[in-house]
């Protein structure tokens, strides 16, 4: 009774909007429940022409990308070693793992037999991306909640896993790079077997590695905005100088992306790319709006170092990758003359969804230690086995 | 995907000469009461001619297709039978996460119940679009044409094919497209001079031989390469390209920080303190 009451009194303390996500999860909530109770036919619009919809393309298909800044940042901080990014490691692995554990609840909902996700790990099958994919997205989401476990460790002054947490630290950046690369290039994979069925504009064999280049797109830009809004709307502190480095990073990933683009689409492209006027008014918004125009944004210094622009570039490049998913997953595979719109019910689960990510980002923010993390504190060099002769002196140097 | 290095010549095929259907629909009765499907409730004459239920569904593995048309001035039907092809390197077998579909030796292709997640990916794969879903129930399965695998493995014939009066024949593969081709030798006015599924998706079971070209009746423009090699082309790298990122990722840490570690020993050397000193 009292700790009901206390969570009440809590949640009464919250900002309106905090309180207005928790009514969206909830009604999300309630809307999945009835794609269990009514059934899938009836809940959704999906049929045996469109047995992919909203939760394959959006939950699934772009969520995966938009999780990426976990990995890319861990990469770049600790293996290319540009260590002063560090202090937005930490709320980019919150936000990949509440991304990814999202990615799961959005999958189960979209099986017809949820209780067997586990045979995915009994009856393997790797001709499937959909095999490799589910394997790389439960391991990834493992190795994030390890990752994710350091603060938690801090915040209740566990020690003992903490140092454990501090050993594998290295090697769990290195396994989330690899495994991150694999499936978000495996989700690209998927649409390869779709030979006839998705347009020319975006079918072509190098489908995978584009998939692979615009998550890491994704996830800086993704690192960009929620930094902006978390110190703009969270009072966190204001991060401009590390955001104008990472924004100096992503034209150039952006350049890698678009010459992969342009030479699959120019040289490995069969079949007719402008039959379609729609899909190519949707290819020409993605590829200009979303990658084109914050490309030359951000190539010029006074973008970057404006908050308000480098915001304004990120969500460009975010929206053109959402766009790009669509346009693969949803758009581009439907046949001339046929139309997809997700349902009432679709809609709100998804919308459930997105809540479900900022409120609990919020509230983790708010309970533990994610942005007051100090790492300049911290010695991550790793422990000097081999330097024998001065055994002693590698040891200080971690105490000091 | 049991079928690497299987001889697709001795596996069974089905071939359908669509000059010879009358559109008795005797094949769709046949294939509801074998497999127990239930009945459909549908509108007569939604589609062209007598054509009922308007498509393949959870309810209904196979159907005829009409198609009207004008030959010397006067009104005809020609057909489709739709239905599982039974390829010979199938694209849901390779996409399936669970493997629940197969490629057996005697030629259909088979789905698992036990096995399926419902993720439909094999809906997404078919070429021809044949897996469909039980979208009435809450926790859904796939169903499609099984190529009769319980009677084929017995040594008879598919259901449909044993109703059939006149334009289903089935038999070993390599047999049946001679049989198509001497079809079409010997009648060349009357056919058109290509079949379909004898390179369709790399090579399919089913076989058909048909007076219309093929876009006319409703047949699916596919490609003639294996659909798996699609995928497998991408997926082949994924070991090599974890054990070069995680090598190269390894290396480059390694590095760094062994960079950083010499920086910082040499700075404390430089500052004169030693460690034993230190602690």
């Amino acid at each position: 009774m009292t700790a009901a009451k206390i969570i009440a009194n809590e949640i009464k303390g919250y900002h309106r909007f905090v309180q207005f996500l928790i009514v969206l999860v909830a009604v999300g909530a309630l809307a999945s429940l009835a794609r269990f109770v009514f059934g899938l036919g009836v809940t959704t619009n999906l049929n045996d022409t469109f047995p992919w919809g909203l939760w394959i393309s959006f939950d699934v298909v772009t969520a995966v990308p938009l999780a990426a800044g976990a990995f890319t940042l861990g990469a770049i901080v600790h293996c290319f070693h540009i260590k002063k990014l560090e202090p937005l490691v930490r709320p980019a692995i919150v936000t990949g793992f509440l991304g990814y554990s999202l990615v799961c609840v959005g999958l189960l909902l979209d099986l017809g037999q949820p209780q067997r996700g586990w045979h995915t790990l009994v009856y393997w099958n790797p001709h499937s991306p959909m095999f490799e994919v589910s394997m790389c997205v439960m391991a990834y989401t493992t190795v994030l909640f390890l990752e994710f476990l350091s603060p938690v460790c801090e915040k209740f002054g566990y020690h003992v896993p903490l140092r454990l947490l501090r050993t594998l630290e290295m090697p769990l950046v290195v396994a989330a790079a690899s495994i991150s690369t694999l499936h978000q290039s495996s989700l690209g994979t998927f649409f390869l077997i779709a030979v006839d069925k998705l347009h020319s504009l975006w079918y072509n064999p190098l489908l995978p590695l584009l998939f692979w280049l615009s998550a890491m797109c994704a996830g800086i830009s993704i690192i960009i905005v929620e930094a902006t809004m978390s110190h703009k709307y969270m009072g966190q502190p204001d991060e401009s100088e590390l955001l104008e480095t990472l924004a100096k990073i992503l034209p150039w990933v952006i350049t890698v992306y678009l010459t992969v683009k342009f030479f699959s689409l120019f040289a490995l492209t069969e079949g007719p790319l402008t039959n379609r006027p729609g899909l190519l008014i949707l290819f020409v918004v993605e590829v200009v709006g979303g990658m084109i125009i914050p490309l030359f944004m951000l190539m010029s210094r006074k973008v970057r170092e404006d908050g308000r622009l480098r915001a304004t570039a990120a969500w460009l490049v975010i929206a053109g990758i959402i766009l790009n998913r669509f346009n693969v997953s949803m758009f581009g595979m439907e046949a001339p003359g046929t139309f997809y719109y997700p349902s009432f019910i679709e809609t709100l689960v998804t919308v459930g969804i997105i809540a479900a990510h900022v409120l609990f980002f919020v509230l983790i923010a708010k309970y533990f230690p994610i942005f007051e993390h100090h790492p300049e504190t911290v010695d991550y060099s790793i422990p000097d086995h081999f330097h024998k002769t001065e055994k002693g002196h590698a040891h200080g140097a971690a105490k000091a | 995907m049991s079928s690497e290095n299987q001889d697709f010549n001795k596996s069974k095929a089905f071939l359908i000469d669509m000059t010879k259907c009358t559109g008795c629909r005797g094949c769709q009765v046949a294939c509801k009461q074998w497999n127990q499907l239930g009945a459909e409730k549908t509108e007569f004459f939604t589609g062209e001619g007598y054509q009922n239920p308007p498509l393949m569904s959870e309810y209904t593995f196979t159907r005829i297709k009409f198609r009207d048309y004008e030959k010397n001035g006067q009104n005809e039907f020609a057909f489709y039978k739709e239905m599982c092809m039974h390829c010979n390197e199938p694209a849901c077998a390779s996409v399936c996460p669970v493997g629940a579909f197969k490629k057996t030796k005697e030629g259909p292709v088979t789905y698992d119940a036990d096995r399926c997640i419902g993720c439909r990916f094999c809906m997404v794969a078919c070429p021809f679009g044949v897996p469909k879903y039980e979208w009435s129930k809450a926790l859904p399965l796939v169903r499609k044409c099984t190529g009769c695998y319980s009677r084929v493995k017995e040594g008879l014939k598919p259901a449909c094919a044993t109703t059939c009066v006149s334009a289903i024949t089935y038999g070993n593969r390599d047999e049946m497209i001679k049989e198509a081709n001497k079809r079409i030798a010997a009648r060349p006015e009357k056919y058109l001079k290509k079949l379909y599924g004898s390179e369709e998706a790399g090579g399919t079971s089913v076989i058909y031989l048909t007076a219309l070209p093929f876009d006319e009746l409703g047949f699916k423009p596919v490609t003639k390469r294996p659909l798996p090699s699609y995928t497998w082309q991408a997926l082949r790298l994924v070991p090599g390209i974890f054990l070069t990122v995680g090598s190269s990722l390894s290396l480059l840490s390694w590095f760094n920080h062994r960079k950083e570690r010499i920086a910082k020993e040499e700075e404390q050397r430089k500052s004169g303190a030693t460690p034993k000193e230190e602690s």
